[in-house]
């Protein structure tokens, strides 16, 4: 056996790859005016004749079955809308939740130690705003006021909001996407904000409608649109002083700070520095208030892990019903496999046109499934929660849609492993 | 006649287990030679298809061994058989098994393809042995488009697109009337003037014997006879493309 290299050799010399059959001489071989004739033939004996030969035959194999196709891709498109929709949820809950920190303006965070969201009632000793400013590269130093209070309805009943306040002066956290009245009019006592789409709710016209929260007097001087709750209960944006008698907080406590450091001052250090000086606070830079934020209300609730067992049924459900037509499939055309594998292919020629026609159906059918995924978000965009699709969410569930469609074909793949060739003898 | 292509020496073939366990094969010993089209003959049952698997690497058989172009089998595993069948092997089924969704160019491309040999190379020769077998007018027809005897010829240009030196035919004329089973032949008979190619043909049918270099008899499993035809029809009897005379 250890010649065999050798014999190999000889042996392909021999029996060459090149020699032309007798009868065939002088044909193509004599290539310059051929491979012209070739070229300029009308009838290319191929239909599409750049096209891999591995991608003609999975592709043939998969629409030749047009049922069997339908089923797969709308079992694809089922479990990617389903995946899109409840990840989307997921993004647009997300997004919702840190809607405040994100619209803040603050280097850090101070809170109460152990505060799971900005929602968080904990509150802080308001005397530590003076210790706070005190220390070296702080630039300013505001509190941030919220809480919830009762909105008096025209008919006398009450219904919850939940009032954010901060200093207007040194622009915090206002209000955003302003459609009617002047932010600047909230610096009033006795002036709030509040949203359009809750108007119905909360009984009221709209700009200039005077109102009245836990007995105080409010008038409405600003309007937002979009800035909705993901508790339902409205948000009314307000000054400190009059936050204060709308929540019943008392002048000693305060929420959270908000703190800016100084151009140029290292904010890891600041917050170092806070952190050992105060005891009985938390600071956070703002991306670690919203990741806390978020995983309290997707993980703390439950309803993020809701969302990702739904998408994890999709996927489950999907990656079935592909490989179950795949498989039922590959079945089918078992002998032509077979035939392939007589006829000397490699085993990875076959695991080809079986991947293949994996990943056309995920392309076909993840294909379909963004346009009816374009649809819901866009039906969905002014609703309480909002499907947000981001790119990163788009490229992601197509990586996932082309993974359950690899993933599926292994028990096709399988049945082909497990196949002797031999058997196309046999019929 | 030139060396020996195929050689199996003392090939015993057990298959099935238990109480349905056949001696299918009984120490065989045989080989075909470059330029001769050998007809393998036998009663239904006395191993022809056995003995095919085993010479074209798709059967290990339970003893003996056998050599492809001087390479032994012995030993190797599936994807080396399959590398062996796809150097030096060329197959023909008595039912075609062509791909139904691939037309008759596509059917004889492929196996250019699963050889790495594409392009506009591969298409020329494609449309070369589609030309062989008589069918250039049919390469853009789909198998269930052709007739028996045409769907074979594509299934031999399939087998010879890639000029393997071992040309295996089981029963290939057996579902073809006998004007398209004579054709099959010649075409099986002219691809084995070569000095550098053995084919071997299984068959029932008699009359097929005249196109043979030597008829080997198998019964029950074991080589009981060989002869050379006396009437053997001489190479200038075949025309340079058989189906176009
Ligand atoms: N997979 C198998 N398991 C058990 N026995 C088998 C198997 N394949 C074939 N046999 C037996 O081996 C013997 C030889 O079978 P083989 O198919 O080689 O015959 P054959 O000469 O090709 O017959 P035919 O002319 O009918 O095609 C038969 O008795 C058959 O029943
Ligand atoms: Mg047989």
């Amino acid at each position: 056996m250890q010649d065999v290299p050798e014999i190999q050799r000889r042996i392909l010399a021999f029996c060459g790859f090149g020699f032309r059959l007798p009868f065939l001489r002088g044909n193509a071989s004599e290539a310059p005016h051929v491979q012209v004739e070739h070229r300029t033939s009308p009838r290319p004996f191929t239909r599409e004749p750049d096209m891999p030969l591995v991608l003609t035959l999975a592709s043939r194999n998969l629409f030749q079955d047009r049922l069997r196709f339908a089923a797969t891709l709308t079992g694809i498109v089922f479990s990617v809308v389903l995946v899109m929709v409840q990840l989307g949820l997921y993004a647009g809950f997300g997004r919702m939740v840190t809607t405040m920190i994100d619209h803040a303006s603050a280097d850090l965070w101070v809170v109460a130690k152990g505060t799971t969201s900005f929602e968080d009632l904990s509150l802080l000793d308001a005397n530590l705003e003076k210790r706070l400013t005190a220390i070296r590269d702080v630039a300013s130093v505001d509190p941030v006021v919220i809480g919830f209070s009762n909105w008096r309805l025209p008919g006398g009943a009450m219904t919850p909001v939940f009032v954010v306040a901060s200093d207007f002066r040194q622009n915090d956290l206002l209000p955003w996407n302003i459609v009617a009245g002047k932010v600047d009019d909230l610096k009033q006592r006795g002036t709030i904000a509040a949203d359009k789409t809750y108007f119905q709710r909360l009984g009221v016209s709209g700009l200039g409608a005077s109102v009245e929260i836990r007995g105080y007097p409010a008038k409405i001087v600003a309007v937002t649109e979009g800035i909705r709750s993901f508790t339902t209960t409205p948000y009314i944006f307000a000054d400190l002083a009059s936050a204060r008698a709308y929540t019943g907080l008392p002048p000693a406590s305060v929420s959270h700070f908000i703190v800016r450091l100084k151009p140029g001052a290292d904010r890891d250090r600041l917050k170092q520095d806070i952190q050992s000086a105060i005891s009985g606070v938390e600071v956070l830079t703002p991306q670690e208030f919203a990741n806390r934020s978020r995983s309290f209300w997707l993980f703390g609730t439950g309803a993020g892990a809701a969302l990702f067992a739904g998408a994890l049924l999709g996927v489950i459900v999907g990656t079935i019903i592909v490989a179950q037509t795949l498989y039922s499939s590959t079945k089918d055309h078992l002998y032509e496999f077979a035939t392939l594998r007589a006829i000397g292919c490699a085993k990875s020629y076959i695991y080809r046109v079986i991947l293949y026609q994996a990943v056309l159906n995920a392309v076909i059918g993840y294909t379909i499934a963004a346009a009816v995924g374009l649809i819901v978000v866009a039906l969905t965009a002014t609703s309480a929660l909002p499907i947000v699709i981001s790119k990163n969410l788009i490229g992601g569930i197509f990586l996932l849609t082309l993974v359950m469609c690899v993933v599926s074909a292994l028990a096709a793949i399988g049945r082909t492993i497990r196949m002797d060739p031999v058997m196309v003898l046999s019929r | 006649m030139s060396e020996a292509l195929v050689t199996a020496t003392g090939v015993t073939s057990v298959l099935g287990t238990g109480a349905a366990q056949v001696r299918a094969l009984n120490n065989v010993s045989l080989s075909l030679n470059g330029g001769e089209l050998v007809v393998l003959m036998g009663p239904s049952g006395s191993g022809k298809t056995t003995l095919l698997s085993v010479l074209g690497c798709m059967l290990t058989p339970t003893e003996g061994n056998v050599h492809i172009c001087g390479l032994s089998t012995a030993g190797a595993d599936a994807e080396e058989l399959a590398a062996i069948r796809r150097r030096f092997i060329g197959f023909v089924f008595q039912s075609y098994h062509l791909f139904p969704t691939l037309t008759a160019a596509e059917n004889i491309q492929l196996a250019l393809d699963v050889r790495k040999q594409r392009g506009r190379k591969a298409r020329a020769r494609t449309a070369e042995v589609l030309k062989t077998v008589g069918l250039n007018h049919k390469a853009r027809a789909f198998p269930r488009e052709l007739s028996g005897g045409e769907q074979q010829r594509v299934a031999i240009a399939r087998a010879i697109v890639a000029e393997p030196a071992i040309i295996l035919a089981d029963e290939p004329t057996a579902a073809l009337d006998g004007t398209n089973g004579q054709a099959v032949m010649k075409i099986l008979a002219s691809v084995a003037r070569v000095p550098h190619r053995a084919v071997l043909v299984v068959t029932h049918d008699t009359r097929l014997t005249n196109f043979a270099d030597r008829v080997l008899y198998i019964e029950d499993g074991r080589i009981t006879g060989e002869e050379r035809p006396r009437s053997k029809i001489g190479l200038e009897e075949l025309p340079a493309n058989p189906l176009r005379a």
